[in-house]
């Protein structure tokens, strides 16, 4: 019998040291797993991060042009058409050829290919801002070239020549060593429609169309949503109808969200006619997409009101009707309204549905209405992520930051709503 | 405009009729005849006769106009286009929309009398639509005023009406279900029309190019969808690799190790890498997976493809690791301590306790929990369209390109289409197939993992 225990427990510690490695070797998988997770998160992060901050700078250069009455052919009393037709993009290129004094045809290309094709612009929106200028020399930052800006940003602070000619380099770095060449905020990112040029383009009409989408989607999944959820909450009776209107929901929810743009080209498109690419027929799909989300979390908040307060007012003669739009419906609004807002921060990054009902088209114009052809800034992403140039690759980082802010934002709100408003019962 | 004017003047009834209603139930009320409700009922019972009618109109006239005022404009289109039919009457119709709202398209002498008609049409329409609607709005407005009296219970009444409403709002989502439903099986059943659903199911050449003319040579398309299957399953496959054990040993460690200070940091932290956008990785995983998987299998000596299923694989598995961990985070706490306490009193270690006894009695969950991962990778869209490649290759290599169901959908999708060919239906049927999978294990899933909750509740 001694013996027997004495074996037992020999056994027991014999082995316990294969049970105290593997207790070690498990927890320590655990550990990996979550450094894991965080790690993807670090490096996703600072991968965005890293190539997208430089998106928010653009190289310019300082320069002084003679507004020539004569070459311009306008003067200061010259009807707004007539200035905004003068040629100042010629005018740009005589100031940078004289400076450089290139005289070859192809280097001349070489030259003009530096500054960006919307310099000009720059110029005619001085003009038309102040025609007093013409005929004086004015001091403009012309925007530069992608492929400067890239060459300024990145390669010139390690010493290469990177994609610039040998004449380009050359000259980019006589105006390094005048101190012409600078970097400053590049504002245009945030006031610029889409562009082929990557040093035009900008987010401003892809944030105007994803606000306008948004706004559509939360107009009507917000009182659609709660309506829902209190219909299922406080008034469905338990019958077959309403389990299967509960199953339809969460399986919407899982639903893959392409179904959805499918849904949208065949039915509203198709069927109801509505314009393709606008932020209407946009935000119609992210409602019906983000309607399961606000019904889900509705009916949580709608649920963790206490009976007592329903009770009291019962008590007190009120119909079921007052006892929930005055009673249970001010307090579990707040629940309701971070549901909504974690919905609308998936609409907000939903791309696949909108692929389909045509928000991927090229869109220059900033949208003004919820009918104007718009896109939005996750297609937009997409877009830029398929352009090869680099300077869009960075753009697209920039983009992805300004994306991640506003998630960062709207999931903040929500938080500090949840922290401020909820009740504990 | 005249959306927004109707809009804003149905409003604006609105407020007036409640106001109206109000006083005049006020004006009523005398001893001998008290209100059965307060006058605020009779207000908003006003209000709603006044505005729900025209509301429901005009929604109704919005979705019926268009198909309407292209029936009338078929008559005036040139008889030769009107014998074609079909594609080249659609084409006719949107070519008389463009020169009607003076878009930039070249002219066309044969299409002015349909021009002319549609303007005529559109302001006749514009005019017709305003009266009906405000006179409805009206009629309701003097009808309910007209029996507005003290002994009508206005609150219940109300009350119906609104409880109407509600219904209908919770019946959206199952009319969305229907919606697609519908929209896709209608659209398949064109497509098997044209090729039948055994060539598309178990065919192996996927090429979707459609021939233009009729004595083109070549190109007649083949739709077998096998290729585009066993892609999904691969890039799927991968990205669980990646995803259930790292999920759920983070699960483990969430819920049976950490303590409460690392678990309130680490959860919300993994939770965050599912709320970034899947384009943000499908960006990461093409221009930076990507390119590192292809330069480290030069090293090796092999050669990785640019648009490699591994590298969208990988990435989506990472998308999908906080799915996986809060999912079987949750069952995990809910399998009951008194289980864990009777195992170590048995003298269990705590991973011996977490494989035997917690892990068997949470599987279920956790499989519930895997089928909606898959459910989701399945169904994952920009990943792959931006990191795997357009060519539907039939290989189990994850170093080769392959293609999946979503990203032909996208692809056959996106851009102009007309809307009887095989190239664009073939989208629907694939939209079928991916709808009818996806629903299946995730009816499946919840199921499972609602019975099992059940089991310790």
């Amino acid at each position: 019998m001694t013996n027997q225990t004495m074996t037992t427990r020999a056994k027991v510690e014999r082995s316990m040291g294969r049970r105290r490695r593997a207790e070690s070797r498990f927890r320590t998988y655990g550990m990996l797993s979550i450094a894991f997770g965080l790690l993807c998160l670090v490096v996703l992060f600072g991968n965005i991060l890293s190539k997208g901050t430089s998106a928010f700078a653009q190289t310019v250069l300082h320069t002084e042009v003679h507004l020539d009455k004569d070459y311009l052919g306008l003067t200061r009393q010259s009807s707004e058409k007539e200035l905004m037709n003068g040629n100042y993009e010629g005018l740009i290129k005589q100031q940078l050829r004289d400076e450089m004094n290139v005289t070859k045809r192809s280097q001349r290309r070489d030259l003009y290919s530096m500054v960006s094709v919307g310099a000009h612009w720059q110029l005619q929106g001085l003009v038309l801002d102040n025609p007093d200028l013409i005929g004086d020399t004015i001091k403009v930052d012309l925007i530069m070239d992608d492929e400067v800006d890239q060459w300024f940003k990145h390669d010139y602070p390690q010493g290469i020549q990177g994609r610039l000619s040998d004449v380009q380099y050359q000259w980019a770095m006589q105006w390094v060593e005048a101190g012409r060449l600078e970097t400053r905020f590049n504002t245009s990112f945030f006031t610029n429609g889409d562009s082929r040029e990557p040093e035009l383009a900008g987010v401003h009409g892809a944030i105007k169309g994803t606000l306008l989408t948004l706004l559509v989607t939360f107009l009507l999944s917000f009182p659609i949503g709660v309506a829902a959820a209190i219909y299922l909450e406080e008034f469905a009776p338990k019958n077959r109808i309403t389990e299967i209107v509960e199953i339809n929901i969460n399986n919407l929810a899982a639903v893959p969200s392409i179904t959805f743009g499918l849904l949208g080209l065949a039915i509203f498109i198709n069927i109801f006619g509505v314009a393709r690419s606008t932020p209407l027929v946009g935000g119609l799909v992210l409602t019906l997409m983000t309607l399961p989300t606000i019904i889900i979390s509705g009916r949580a908040a709608i649920k963790a009101v206490p009976p007592s307060i329903r009770e009291a007012a019962f008590g007190l003669g009120a119909s079921k009707m007052q006892v929930v739009f005055h009673h249970v419906l001010p307090l579990a609004l707040p629940g309701m309204l971070t549901g909504t807002i974690i919905g609308m921060a998936q609409a907000l990054g939903e791309t696949a549905p909108l692929l389909m009902i045509g928000m991927i088209a090229f869109v220059v114009d900033v949208p003004g209405f919820i009918t104007d052809p718009a896109t939005v800034l996750p297609v937009q992403i997409f877009l830029w992520s398929d352009s090869p140039e680099a300077a869009f690759t960075e753009r697209t980082s920039g983009a992805i930051i300004v994306l991640l802010g506003f998630l960062i934002a709207m999931n903040t709100v929500a938080v500090m709503l949840r922290r401020r408003l909820e009740r504990r019962w | 405009m005249t959306f927004s004017f109707l809009l804003i003047t149905i409003a604006i009834l609105c407020v007036i009729a409640y106001l109206v209603g109000t006083r005049r139930a006020k004006s009523l009320a005398s001893a001998d005849t008290p209100l059965s409700s307060l006058p605020g009922h009779y207000g908003s019972l006003l209000s709603l006769w006044t505005c729900l009618p025209p509301l429901l109109l005009m929604l109704l006239w919005g979705i019926m106009d268009e198909p309407v005022i292209d029936h009338l404009l078929v008559a005036q289109l040139p008889q030769a286009v009107q014998e074609q039919g079909g594609t080249s009457v659609q084409l006719a119709l949107s070519k008389v929309h463009n020169l009607a709202n003076g878009a930039n398209v070249e002219a066309d002498a044969s299409l002015s009398p349909a021009i002319l008609h549609l303007v005529e049409l559109q302001s006749r329409n514009e005019l017709l639509s305003t009266g009906v609607i405000l006179a409805l709005a009206l009629a309701g407005f003097a009808l309910t005023l007209r029996r507005l009296v003290p002994s009508r219970n206005a609150r219940n009444e109300m009350e119906g009406i609104i409880r109407g409403m509600l219904f209908a709002s919770s019946g959206i989502a199952v009319l969305t279900t229907v919606g697609i439903l519908a929209s896709v099986l209608f659209e398949a059943w064109m497509f098997f029309g044209k090729v039948s659903p055994i060539e598309f199911l178990f065919g192996t050449t996927w090429s979707p190019q459609v021939a233009l003319r009729a004595d083109q040579s070549g190109s007649s398309g083949s739709f077998g969808a096998v290729p585009l299957f066993t892609g999904t399953l691969l890039i799927s496959f991968i990205a669980m690799l990646i995803a259930v054990p790292i999920g759920l040993m983070s699960a483990i460690y969430l819920s049976e190790y950490a303590s409460p200070r690392v678990r309130s940091f680490a959860k919300p932290a993994l939770e965050v890498l599912a709320g970034i956008p899947t384009v943000v990785y499908g960006f990461f995983a093409a221009l930076t997976v990507a390119p590192i998987l292809k330069e480290f299998g030069t090293h090796l000596g092999l050669t990785v493809s640019s648009e490699s299923a591994l590298a969208a694989g990988l990435v989506m598995g990472v998308m999908i690791i906080p799915f996986v961990s809060s999912l079987s985070d949750d069952v995990i706490n809910a399998v009951p301590q008194s289980l864990r306490d009777g195992s170590y009193g048995l003298g269990a270690t705590r991973s011996e306790t977490v494989r035997q006894v917690v892990l068997p009695a949470a599987l279920p969950g956790i499989v519930g929990a895997v089928m909606l991962a898959v459910s989701r990778a399945i169904g994952e869209t920009m990943i792959v369209a931006m990191a795997a490649g357009l060519a539907a290759n039939l290989t189990a290599n994850p170093l080769e390109s392959v293609t999946t169901v979503t990203v032909q959908i996208v692809t056959l999708l996106v851009g102009d289409q007309e809307f009887d060919s095989a190239k664009t239906l073939a989208a629907f049927a694939l939209g079928l197939v991916l709808f009818l999978v996806t629903l299946t294990l995730n009816y499946v899933a919840l199921k499972v993992v609602q019975k099992y909750r059940e089991q310790y509740d």
